[in-house]
């Protein structure tokens, strides 16, 4: 393997950060997956906290605001009994004109042991990555519109249980995919465990042009996208993409694209309902749909804490220079 | 690759750890937890040969200590373990015990899931080499002077004791 998803990898491909879910191979993959199926089963236990990276410092780095993601992260490691530590770097240095390379070293001398990285400024955890001293993991948990390998994964973990293995399903991804790390982060992950159908819908000023290149086939009508596939995978639609005049409405959106009951029945009878959040009712889907029972977006949020404690002790356990 | 104790060996230790296992039982039977993944296979027969109901596996991959030497080590999935334990008196069941620190894990992850009552511990083979104090309260065999060497049991059938691969 070359290029950036290199960077994640030992050279006798172990996961070293989780930068990208772009050329991932399956086998690990499916190990992060199954990883994440052990931390599920202890998810269940009345101590949910096991003491795997006892000792071990997490530091969250911030640069851009997420509740929901944050959150995640924290609690996964505080689940695998790290410490934690959460800079909101908005607030502290980047603003008083502190290069990322100096915040990083600073970071460094603390002894830190893994950063997860949020960034507005796509590459910003490779770059990281790429300069922070051995021993130290990267987990990107989303760089501008680049990618957002955590959430594809739990994504995929959430496709396996229902549907199973993703060689054998359709999967249609709806909405704003031209803005969504998410969806291109999934894609690549569903190439990875070799998805033959993979499907995007949403209007010509939403869809990225090189799809084709990615074996995606693009559909502006939801009516023809939808039908016969296992997986419907809706994006939350941003407000502010309204204001860049990409969007007529919200109303308009939900009339043309908004996943309504009649239109869930194209797709196949026990299709599943995916969101990764916050979802916008009445935008992105009816009511009737994110309350009924092909919808599994609560059982998305329960898998990424799993996926989080794994893709973490992963990369530690390969930092370590330990043999799985 | 070369058998410590063969197949027949092998049967002969599990069928004395049931017997000592069925004389230390006889009001009640125990909630039998076997640890994955020759425990899980001792456990199974045990229950199997005691009439006693299914038993509980234990994943003990995320409560090891040795993270730091030798990274994520998965086993298995945890099954059949009760929500919570509540003064419950647990036969936990492990193939081979050498050091006791992999006992001392799953001692963790019992007291993980509540208050259990007493614990007694089942062993097919004990190869010696304790650096914990932890004792076998049923024994099926001790390896004694040929406990030296690492060893792994292969199964679930036919049970055979064998040294690692790459010996």
């Amino acid at each position: 393997m070359h290029g950036p998803a290199a960077l994640q990898l030992t050279p006798d491909g172990r996961l070293k950060h989780l930068l990208t879910t772009e050329g991932l191979p399956k086998s690990l993959i499916t190990e992060l997956l199954d990883t994440a199926e052990t931390f599920l089963s202890s998810q269940g236990q009345p101590v949910k906290k096991v003491p795997l990276l006892r000792g071990k410092t997490v530091v969250n780095l911030f640069f851009e605001n997420s509740t929901r993601t944050r959150t995640t992260f924290d609690i996964a490691a505080h689940r695998l009994s790290a410490d934690v530590v959460t800079l909101d770097i908005r607030t502290s240095s980047a603003s008083k004109g502190e290069t990322l390379f100096d915040t990083l070293k600073n970071l460094e001398a603390m002894q830190a042991d893994l950063f997860v990285v949020r960034h507005s400024a796509g590459g910003a955890p490779f770059f990281i990555a790429d300069r922070v001293t051995p021993n130290i993991a990267v987990i990107n948990a989303g760089d501008g519109t680049h990618a957002h390998p955590t959430q594809a994964l739990l994504d995929l973990m959430t496709i396996r249980k229902h549907k199973g293995d993703p060689a054998n399903l359709s999967v249609a991804i709806v909405g704003d995919l031209k803005h969504s790390r998410v969806s291109r982060s999934l894609i690549h992950g569903l190439r990875g465990m070799g998805c033959p159908d993979i499907r995007a819908i949403g209007p010509g000023t939403l869809l990225p042009s090189d799809l084709g290149y990615l074996g995606v086939r693009t559909f502006h009508c939801i009516d023809d996208g939808l039908r016969d596939v296992d997986v419907v995978v809706l994006l939350r639609l941003q407000k502010e993409r309204m204001t860049s005049a990409l969007l007529p409405s919200e109303r308009e959106f939900f009339n043309l694209y908004g996943m309504t009951e009649s239109r869930l029945k194209l797709a196949k009878e026990n299709a599943i309902v995916m969101h990764p959040g916050p979802i916008n009712r009445g935008v992105e889907i009816a009511n009737e749909v994110a309350d009924g029972p092909q919808a599994v977006i609560l059982d998305q949020v329960t898998n990424g804490i799993a996926i989080r404690m794994a893709v973490m002790a992963m990369t530690l356990s390969t930092q370590q220079g330990g043999h799985s | 690759m070369h058998e410590i104790r063969s197949q027949k060996a092998t049967e002969t230790a599990l069928q004395n750890l049931i017997s000592q296992v069925r004389n230390g039982y006889v009001d009640n039977a125990p909630l039998v937890v076997g640890i994955h993944t020759g425990g899980a296979w001792i456990a199974a027969r045990l229950c199997e040969a005691l009439e006693w109901d299914e038993p509980a596996t234990l994943d003990i991959s995320l409560y090891r200590d040795d993270f730091e030497t030798s990274g994520l080590k998965r086993s298995g999935t945890t099954n059949r373990m009760p929500q919570q334990l509540n003064g419950e008196n647990i036969l936990l069941i492990d193939d081979v015990l050498f050091t006791g620190r992999t006992i001392r894990a799953a001692l963790n992850v019992l007291f993980d899931y509540g208050r259990p009552g007493a614990i007694n511990l089942g062993i097919l083979f004990d190869r010696g080499g304790r650096e914990l104090p932890i004792e076998p309260t049923f024994l099926g065999e001790s390896l004694g002077e040929e406990g030296a060497g690492r060893c792994k049991l292969i199964g679930p059938e036919p049970l055979v004791l064998m040294t690692p691969d790459s010996e």
